[in-house]
């Protein structure tokens, strides 16, 4: 399939990108690693007049840790966060998430801004960015601004970049030696979006108990959904089975999934509740702790 | 199987080659991007063609507006179904021979994403552009989904019939009334509904061609092809063309599996559009189109009955099935054989009596039921019996390979007649299972299971002992549109002893290119490097029936082999001439000819082909070539036992396919390294049926899997690592006994799959659960096994 | 809107660095990179699907990124230096990978096989010893509907162990003084 026709403008520097969405407004897209745009214009989802493509943008492809976060450029792709060992070794939800999005060739040109801007609730991202607590930076002719990440996704395929903006960078705060995470995702093959996916991250305190949790999940509501009960529920406990058991089925009542060809209501539902357990028992695992039954 | 390529492809003339693992000659093609595929066709002027889809099931066509398609910059026609009408091309006869299928809808649709309207543009952006804009105004209908409502005949669906039911042919085989009687003796009876589902074979090259008329009228039609002469010949009838004013050209094929046997409507557009626009025009299809419109298959709900002693005898079978259709009956079976091999049901056992029966119904679905890796649903049929002996193990709690050796036919026992009708040629299948029992340790896996079932941990063990039938076949049954089912070779040997060798058939993958050489050079004492194969050009190859339902090697591979015996007796009247003997006295050993009783008086076949051009010997003709048409004598039953051993996961319903061992008995075989190569890529066919791929229909009629990502293909991660192994019962009847074998992964491996994760279950009390085994199935079998048990 | 009526359907010439040469090629800027490469004759990459699920298509952006080049436009690919299958070695002088599939049966029908082996060869480039695990990891983008996978691995393996080999030759080889470290590479193995 081809997509409809459209115009095409290389931006090389954010000046330009948004010089070029401001001209052009709302009939302008930002083309960024393509790999969920192109898709949707090859099936005539998506026909965008423009596209404002960020490709040589060279200066938005970086990834570093300043200020306490870890800091990734608009035009970061998640192979560079694959293959980063600081990021590797500290960051193991992103690790986790990063290993589990689309396929190989995709993550070499998709980027974790460009997924987190298309606002799937399927997406991987969405829910990660969820639990670690990511700040968006956004950037208009008016200057920057930083968009905690549970106001930056709105809706399904809607974030709170009003027109005109760009996001340059997405925030992860750098875990500390206490803090680990992990990604738990069930798709039906290789390439495929999630039919339930949960994203965990705790920090454990001297004495072995929850000083922070983030728990959210994909693919269960217009966005992706961050389970705030389950969250307040493990915070000061120690991680017991019965902890476990009663912060994930917390993620199982709030789980708001539609039913498709992945799966009914009741299997998402119960999925978001067994991923969530997993990813808390991976995440103690990974901080050397064992879950005491 | 271990496969030695490298000191092999070195081979003199004087080695044999047959049974080695000689690589590819068509390989370095392939590897460098040298492939010729029908969508590397570029010729000047050519359009390109789009074709405007239904996104309506059932619906009448109240008018079509082409004219602002026709404004689109580049467009050059548009043609609807009125205008095939118009021009007595809106119907294609379909190969069974039962029904035809509307090229482009005429007054109303019958399936979603039918063809609706073709356009031709200068560029494919254009194509599709205009396709958008062609304005259809559909009066939508209620669809009829399921065949259960459709036989009840309260909506007709094919006005245009004279007869005006849904319902499109009765079949049935075996002894009725006998088979009841046996049942209702039975000890044990155990039965189910099965249901093998709606699936495509989905080749990584989609389908497409490009039609030329030339100066001189005549048609040259490269395209995706299985069967072209079949195609020549369908082309002639339907559009009038002479056949000897059609050229079709099958270039290299980027896998078939059956989805490249029937003509397609879009090809009758692309011909149409060539002939009125006088330039050539070529159509690609997209995936979508590949999955939505072409050639479904399966779509079988059977009734499976077995009957048996305590001790597990069986003493009868019984299935009735409904087919599911679609719109058209473009089912592509033999004539005779509307439900294909389906007779193949009673397997590898011996039951003494049994009865099938199908009846088949048209619905809003997409047409098709094309034999998709195997020879005529012979894999619906594989499934119902290897499925049932299961249920019935599980019943008599009987280990499931002990039930099928106490009823195995048994070697002694062949030429064996079946129940239903078939004379199974040769055979071994308690040696083989023994084999893959031995092979895999199934003893120590038993009890590794016991140990894990203690623990609550569910792993399975699933067995299929499957029996194949292939290589349609005998000219007295097997005809497709009246044309015989024969295939046919043609050898000619060039003065310097290489040659050429062409056939009726049609590589899609399979490596005819190599195995061909290698049949030729083995009967002539030639190098097979030296001995170009070449299918698939009409104005050249024999005339044959084509590459599917494995018939490659039964048919085409018996036809080379006798035709290269034709040659050799040619050239020993040479040779005599050459040795100063009586032809009589001159034996072909070692790959030469030598004076019977002195062994140093010989002559190479290179020495006699030069000699057949330069100096053939008085009254003896010159040159040195046969052509050959091979009617098979019967078909081959090549067999195989597989084992596939499971984890499940109880918290999602995963599972995990630990091992699989496929033992597979195909006869001679002519390249291990191509039969293993057949043997991985139909187990992860077999593997995706039993998982993942299928075309459901949502009640609305929508095609649920229109593109791959939701008709799902596994990946490296997803297929499992393929252990194999053979036995090598040859067919007595064919001249190098081999049965072809590029199908028996695929009909043989689903039933292991699902034996295997119902092996798991069977602790909860599960019997069956309908492939694909999703997730979710499996844990809701889980979840519904264990909510009943707790409130017993 | 329709389809046409804000559409910048003109041609525009597109400058292409492929397999090393120079391409000019007109272009739509909807042209997606796959077509505009097989437009210039370069067949031997391929398109499988319209959901940038199948990986026929991929070819190599500077050097060791592999892309779906259906899941890109022409226009895109400006400045970058582009390697399809054309690129990687021709009958007479076949890469190690090349070379390894054809030893391991690692193609049937053949459709799959240009983006699989320049998928194999991006992985090459980054992890020059991968388990049989990490290859069919990294592969799995690429969807082959005839081998079952397994040929593939051992093929990968295959070429990973030659171009391994290759490259200590030629470490070894630039010890000596005199020797030019550049040759003795049979097509071009990792750099
Ligand atoms: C086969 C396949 C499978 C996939 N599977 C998954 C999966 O399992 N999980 C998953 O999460 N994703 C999946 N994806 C999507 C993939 O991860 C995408 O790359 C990602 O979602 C989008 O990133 P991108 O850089 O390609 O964005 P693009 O496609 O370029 O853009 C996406 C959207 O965001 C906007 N945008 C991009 N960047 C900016 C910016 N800086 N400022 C403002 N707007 C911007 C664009 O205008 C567009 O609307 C899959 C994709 C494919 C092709
Ligand atoms: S053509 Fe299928 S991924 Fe590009
Ligand atoms: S070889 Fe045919 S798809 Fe891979």
């Amino acid at each position: 399939m081809f997509p409809a026709a459209f115009d095409y403008i290389r931006a090389h520097s954010a000046e330009e990108a948004l010089a070029a969405l401001a001209q052009h407004g709302a009939e302008a897209r930002i083309l960024a690693g393509g790999q969920s745009l192109i898709p949707a214009m090859r099936l005539r989802l998506a026909r965008p007049a423009v596209l404002v493509d960020l490709g040589g943008v060279k200066d938005l492809g970086y990834l570093r840790e300043e200020g306490g976060d870890l800091r990734v450029g608009a035009m970061t792709r998640d192979v560079t966060l694959e293959r980063d060992a600081n990021v590797r070794a500290r960051y193991s939800l992103l690790t986790d998430t990063g290993a589990v999005i689309a396929d190989p060739v995709v993550r070499c040109l998709g980027t974790v801004v460009g997924s987190l801007c298309h606002g799937d609730p399927s997406g991987d991202w969405g829910a990660a960015a969820l639990a670690s607590r990511a700040v968006m930076v956004a950037r208009s002719a008016s200057g920057e601004r930083l968009i905690p990440i549970d106001e930056f996704l709105v809706d399904s395929f809607q974030t709170s970049l009003e027109e005109g903006e760009l996001a340059v960078e997405v925030r992860f705060p750098t875990p500390d030696g206490r803090t680990h995470g992990s990604y738990q995702k069930i798709e039906r093959k290789v390439g495929d979006y999630a039919t339930a996916a949960a994203a965990v991250q705790i920090t454990l305190g001297d004495d072995g108990r929850v000083t922070h949790a983030g728990v959210a999940l994909t693919a269960a509501g217009p966005r992706p959904v961050r389970v705030d009960a389950a969250e307040k529920l493990l915070l000061g406990q120690l991680l017991t089975e019965d902890v476990i058991r009663a912060a994930s089925e917390e993620a199982r009542i709030v789980s708001d999934p539609f039913a498709d060809t992945r799966g009914s209501v009741e299997y998402k539902k119960d999925m978001a509740r067994v991923l969530v357990a997993r990813g808390l028992r991976a995440s103690a695992a990974r901080l050397g702790t064992g879950v005491t039954a | 199987m271990s496969i030695e390529t490298d000191a092999t492809n070195n081979a003199g003339p004087q080695t044999l080659t047959m049974g080695k693992g000689m690589k590819r000659k068509e390989d370095p093609r392939f590897l460098t991007g040298n492939g010729n595929y029908v969508d590397d066709m570029r010729l000047p002027g050519m359009l390109y063609m789009a074709i405007v889809h239904s996104p309506y099931p059932h619906a009448n066509i109240k008018g079509i507006d082409k004219a602002a398609a026709l404004a689109v910059p580049g467009v050059k026609a548009v043609i609807t179904g009125e205008d095939l009408v118009a021009a007595s091309l809106a119907w294609l006869p379909t190969f069974h021979g039962f029904d035809k299928q509307m090229v482009l809808a005429v007054g109303k649709v019958l399936f979603q994403h039918q063809e609706v309207a073709a356009v031709f543009a200068e560029t494919r952006e254009a194509a599709r552009d205009a396709a958008e804009l062609v304005d259809v105004d559909y009066e939508p209908l209620d669809p009829v989904i399921s065949p259960f409502d459709s036989m009840k005949d309260e909506v007709i669906l094919r006005d245009d019939r004279e007869d005006k039911t849904n319902h499109i042919y009765h079949w049935d085989s075996g002894d009725r009334d006998g088979t009841q009687a046996a049942l209702d003796d039975s000890e044990v009876v155990v039965t189910e509904r099965i249901y093998a589902p709606r699936c495509h074979p989905a080749p990584l090259e989609p389908c497409g061609c490009v039609a030329q008329f030339d100066a001189m009228g005549r048609l040259h039609f490269w395209v995706t092809s299985q069967a072209p002469h079949v195609y020549r010949t369908a082309i002639s009838l339907v559009t009038g063309i002479p056949e000897d004013k059609i050229r079709v050209i099958s270039p290299d094929i980027g896998g078939g599996f059956g989805n490249k046997v029937p003509v397609y409507p879009g090809y009758v557009c692309a011909i149409v559009g060539a002939l009125i626009l006088k330039t050539p025009v070529k159509w690609i299809e997209t995936r979508t189109e590949n999955l939505t419109t072409t050639g479904f298959a399966r779509d079988y709900h059977m009734d499976v009955t077995i009957g048996a002693k305590k001790d597990g005898t069986v003493t009868a079978l019984k299935v009735k099935t409904v087919a599911d259709h679609g719109a058209f009956d473009a089912a592509a079976d033999p004539s005779k054989y509307p439900a294909g091999m389906f007779g193949v049901v009673t397997g590898s056992y011996q039951f003494p009596v049994a009865f099938a029966e199908l009846d088949a119904y048209f619905t809003n679905k997409a047409p098709g039921g094309v034999a998709y890796r195997c020879s005529f649903r012979v894999t619906e049929a594989s499934y119902a019996i290897e499925r049932g002996m299961d249920i019935l193990a599980q019943k008599l709690t009987m280990d499931p390979a002990e039930l099928r050796r106490k009823n195995f036919v048994r070697k002694d026992q062949f030429p064996y007649d079946s129940a239903l009708g078939f004379t199974y040629d040769s055979g071994d299948y308690e040696g083989t299972m023994d084999k893959a029992l031995n092979q895999i340790g199934y003893a120590e896996l038993r009890r590794e299971q016991a140990e894990k079932r203690a623990r609550g941990e569910y792993m399975g063990i699933g067995i299929s002992t499957f029996t194949e039938v292939v290589g349609a076949g005998p000219s007295k049954h097997f005809d497709i549109l009246g044309i015989k089912m024969f295939d046919s070779a043609e050898i000619r040997i060039h003065p310097t002893g290489t040659g050429i060798i062409r056939t009726g058939t049609k590589s899609q993958g399979q490596g005819h290119e190599t195995t061909w050489a290698q049949i030729v050079a083995e009967e002539l004492g030639l190098d097979p490097q030296n001995l170009l194969v070449e299918e698939g050009d009409t104005d050249t190859a024999p005339y044959g029936l084509g590459t599917y339902a494995s018939r490659s090697t039964p048919v085409a591979g018996a036809a080379l082999a006798l035709a290269a015996r034709r040659v050799r007796e040619k050239a020993r009247k040479v040779a005599a001439h050459l040795l100063e003997a009586a032809a009589e006295d001159i034996e072909w050993v070692d790959h030469k000819f030598q004076v019977m009783g002195a062994p140093s008086r010989s002559v190479t076949m290179k020495e006699v082909a030069f000699a057949a051009y330069t100096n053939p010997g008085e009254g003896n003709e010159p040159g040195l070539e046969a052509s050959l048409y091979y009617d098979p004598p019967n078909m081959t039953f090549p067999h195989g036992a597989y084992i596939a051993v499971v984890d499940v996961d109880a918290e999602t319903g995963e599972v995990k396919v630990r091992r699989f061992l496929a033992i597979d008995d195909c006869g001679t075989v002519i390249n291990p390294m191509i039969v293993e190569g057949q043997v991985h890529g139909g187990l992860t066919e077999g593997f995706a049926i039993a998982f993942m791929q299928e075309i459901p229909y949502d009640e609305q009629g929508n095609n649920m899997a229109p593109n791959f990502m939701e008709y799902l293909i596994p990946t490296s991660v997803e297929a499992p690592v393929w252990e194999t192994g053979s036995t090598v019962t040859p067919s007595p009847h064919h001249p190098i006994g081999a049965k072809g074998v590029g199908e028996s992964p695929n009909v043989g491996s689903p039933a292991a799959f699902v034996n295997a994760v119902m092996d798991a279950l069977a602790p909860l009390g599960v019997t069956h659960i309908d492939m694909p085994l999703t997730r979710e199935k499996v844990w809701r079998a889980i979840r519904d096994a264990q909510a009943a048990a707790a409130s017993d | 809107m329709t389809a046409t009526d804000t559409t910048d359907t003109t041609l525009r010439t597109v400058t292409l660095n492929v397999n090393g040469q120079t391409l000019h090629q007109q272009v739509e800027p909807r042209t997606l990179l796959a077509y505009a490469l097989r437009d210039a004759g370069l067949k031997g990459t391929h398109v499988g699907c319209d959901t940038s699920s199948c990986g026929c298509c991929v070819v190599l952006l500077d050097g060791d990124t592999p892309a779906k080049s259906c899941t890109m436009f022409a226009v895109q690919a400006e400045g970058h230096q582009i390697t399809t299958v054309e690129g990687l070695g021709g009958p007479g002088n076949l890469h190690p990978l090349q070379q390894a599939f054809w030893d391991q049966h690692g193609l049937q029908c053949g459709y799959c096989t240009p983006g699989m082996l320049m998928t194999a060869k991006a992985m090459l480039e980054h992890n020059p010893d991968p388990t049989d695990q990490e290859v069919r990891e990294f592969l799995s983008g690429n969807l082959c509907r005839c081998t079952g996978y397994n040929n593939i691995v051992k093929a990968v393996q295959q070429a990973a162990r030659v171009m391994r080999d290759e490259a200590q030759a030629q470490a070894l080889a630039g010890m000596v003084p005199g020797t030019d470290p550049s040759t003795g590479t049979a097509g071009g193995g990792a750099q």
